[in-house]
């Protein structure tokens, strides 16, 4: 046995690692500079409100788009957080999670889409995305903090691996599933690529492409505990903190922030999926 | 003149074609070509053309290539080899652009299943040919509500393609077609799903449109009846090939072969044959000036008991009975003009017999639209028209 050597596959990918860092490390961190900047600015100009007049705000917004029932939820459940005082863990959380969402779904639906209008790219771009979600997301970690360093873009950067590939898979098995007899109605018109995408393909595609952005939000809240380990604050840093201290309530409170956040984005992007259709 | 040409199109559905189309070229037949080359045949050396403003009516059974064809003709499907030639141009040359401009512009298609799009509203299904022409939102709109007039649609604009019954989901998809003022409609068995009743009344329709709007229209159906109906000519398919092109009548009376004859068996054909096909020449004919006497002449020279009376312009005017132009002989009346029975049944030659049946009074004149005398039928050619007729099936 000894005969067999061990392939060095820890070796190669350090090495692929150290040298992309070392070459491209100046470009990542610029990167991360100017996201790290935009964040602190996105959290403070969400901290601007006072807490009472952001949840009116919400409210107000929810109340119109999504409805009474989810609008009264979702205002119970803010100022519940504002009364734990896990207000700004909140807003912080927030701001990382629609960032991650946002950076996911403007990649992931594009890739959709050329997965579902390519086949080549397809069956390339599907083993990937099973790698990219069988794959413990701890080991993201790793390789973001060279890059990224420690703080918050390396947690949008391993949240948005992690997070994206449902917004392509769904992307491109709702542009997949209209039915064939429309393209063949709007080929027999005479309509271009473009516009059987915008026309037909894309809204048709809408409720599961909006499925497909609600399951990448849901995971992206997944991992803010995770994302926490490498100094993204927030929820998932007081529960980090909890953790390591053993202070059980402390702990608890965070992690049902964490669920009202979740319940609240679930529903109102279910909504707006199902209103779509 | 010619609108479509189809010259010796071939389609086949596999990888290896072109091995397979040499052995079609000998004559092999669909399934051999599938046992050998595992490839299926859509399309054998079919040739064909579309005369404009006609309606040709392309009918056979399920899986003989209609769907095919029709695609073959803008190319939805590619043809493997052959080549369609619209107004003159042989479109298989055509490059991406110029197709999409003659599917634009030239074609308007209807589907089976509909095809309408769920996310739009009807007036915005009907605009979709023009939409994607660019044509601007107001000038769009316009047109499509011409169109949603044209086949009944007036007040049903904004509704959803999913509030409308099945009939009237075909009507936008009607409209939709002749939105963008094609020379050609393309009907893929554009009423098989509709139920009977709606099914007919969409075919009058069709029949009353043609004659306001004088398309181009290519209709595919696997029913008789229906082809009978809509056709000015059928073009008949068995397993890709063609098998008989004509008009309905000369596929009915004379069928080229055993798979036409089985086909045309059990049509119903009191149903189909027109008066054309059952009227006899106008036996003898006088005009009102001519006298009783020679009226009675040519009645016995002809061996009837009746005669029909037309003008100078041969225009019909009524019928005389030999009784009552022997009395008038006896008074000596110089003219016809007080034994005329002007209370005669007229229809016109293309008129479908079946309406006939219940006339109790014979003959009956057959006219054109001017009124000029063209034929007569009599009980009995009508009846020994349709049993010698009837016979077709049994052979
Ligand atoms: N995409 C395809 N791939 C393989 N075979 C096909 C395809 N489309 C049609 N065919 C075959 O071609 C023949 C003709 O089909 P089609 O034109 O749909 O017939 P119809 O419309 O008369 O029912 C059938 O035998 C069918 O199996
Ligand atoms: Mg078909």
């Amino acid at each position: 046995m000894d005969s067999i050597p061990k392939f060095p596959l820890g070796d190669i990918i350090e090495k692929f690692i150290d040298f992309t860092t070392e070459h491209f490390s100046v470009f990542t961190r610029a990167i991360s500079d100017i996201t790290e900047t935009a964040l602190e600015h996105l959290i403070d100009g969400m901290l601007f409100f006072h807490p009472l007049v952001f949840i009116a705000i919400v409210g107000m917004v929810l109340f119109k788009f999504s409805g009474r029932k989810i609008a009264i939820g979702s205002v119970a459940g803010l100022l519940f957080i504002l009364n734990l005082g896990l207000w700004d863990a909140t807003i912080s959380t927030l701001a990382l999670v629609l960032s991650a969402t946002l950076v996911s779904v403007s990649m992931g639906v594009p890739l959709g889409i050329m997965a579902a209008l390519y086949k080549p790219f397809n069956r390339v771009l599907m083993p990937l995305l099973d790698f990219m979600q069988t794959m413990p997301a701890f080991v993201y970690l790793i390789p973001a903090i060279p890059f990224f360093g420690l703080g918050p873009v390396s947690a949008i950067f391993t949240t948005v691996i992690f997070a994206m590939p449902p917004s392509i898979r769904l992307t491109c098995l709702g542009i997949s599933q209209v039915p064939s007899e429309l393209i063949e109605a709007a080929d027999a018109f005479g309509s271009t690529k473009k516009q059987k995408l915008f026309k037909l393909q894309l809204p048709l595609a809408m409720p599961t492409i909006m499925a497909g952005v609600n399951q990448t939000i849901m995971l992206a809240l997944s991992m803010v505990v995770i994302a926490a380990m490498i100094g993204a604050g927030g929820l998932g840093g007081e529960v980090w903190r909890a953790i390591q201290r053993l202070w059980m309530g402390r702990g608890f409170e965070a992690g049902i922030a964490v669920v009202i956040i979740a319940m609240i984005l679930d529903r109102v992007t279910q909504k707006t999926a199902s209103k779509k259709k | 003149m010619c609108k479509i040409e189809v010259e010796n199109l071939y389609k086949l559905f596999g990888e290896h074609a072109s091995h397979a189309i040499n052995d079609m070229k000998k004559g092999m037949g669909k399934e051999e070509i599938m046992k050998k080359h595992g490839v299926a045949v859509g399309l054998d050396n079919v040739s064909f053309s579309v005369k404009e403003g006609e309606i040709l009516v392309v009918m056979g059974l399920s899986g003989s290539g209609k769907s095919t064809l029709i695609r073959c003709l803008n190319r939805l499907i590619e043809p493997t080899e052959g080549s369609v030639l619209v107004d003159g141009q042989d479109i298989t040359k055509f490059n991406k652009d110029q197709l999409r401009e003659l599917r634009s512009k030239k074609f308007g298609m209807v589907f089976q299943r509909f095809a309408l799009f769920p996310h739009k509203s009807v007036i915005e299904n009907a605009a979709y040919g023009l939409e994607v022409q660019n044509v601007p939102k107001d000038e769009r709109l316009k047109k499509a509500a011409d169109a949603l007039e044209l086949v009944g649609l007036k007040g049903w604009e904004e509704y959803y393609p999913e509030n409308l019954s099945g009939g009237m989901q075909q009507r936008v998809g009607l409209a939709r077609a002749l939105a963008v003022e094609p020379d050609i409609l393309l009907m893929d068995e554009a009423f098989s799903a509709l139920d009977p009743l709606i099914k007919r009344e969409m075919q009058d329709e069709l029949l009353a449109l043609q004659a306001r709007v004088n398309k181009t229209i290519v209709f595919i159906t696997h029913d008789l009846d229906e082809a009978l109906k809509l056709g000015d000519r059928i073009v008949l398919m068995k397993d890709g090939r063609v098998v008989q092109i004509g008009e309905p009548e000369e596929i009915l009376t004379n069928p080229a072969n055993m798979y036409v004859e089985k086909f045309v068996e059990n049509v119903d054909l009191s149903k189909v044959l027109t008066v054309s096909s059952v009227m006899m020449k106008p036996f003898a004919v006088t005009y009102p000036k001519d006298g009783p006497k020679s009226a009675l002449l040519k009645m016995k020279e002809a061996g009837i008991s009746s005669v029909m009376v037309v003008n100078r312009e041969r225009q019909f005017i009524g019928i005389v009975h030999v009784r009552d132009v022997r009395k008038a002989a006896e008074l000596n009346h110089k003219t016809l003009e007080e034994v005329l029975d002007r209370d005669v049944v007229t229809v016109l030659p293309d008129e479908n017999i079946s309406s006939l049946f219940t006339e109790e009074k014979f003959p009956i004149a057959v006219v054109d639209e001017k009124g000029v005398l063209k034929g007569a039928v009599v009980r009995g050619s009508l009846l020994s028209a349709l049993s010698s007729e009837g016979g077709i099936g049994n052979g």
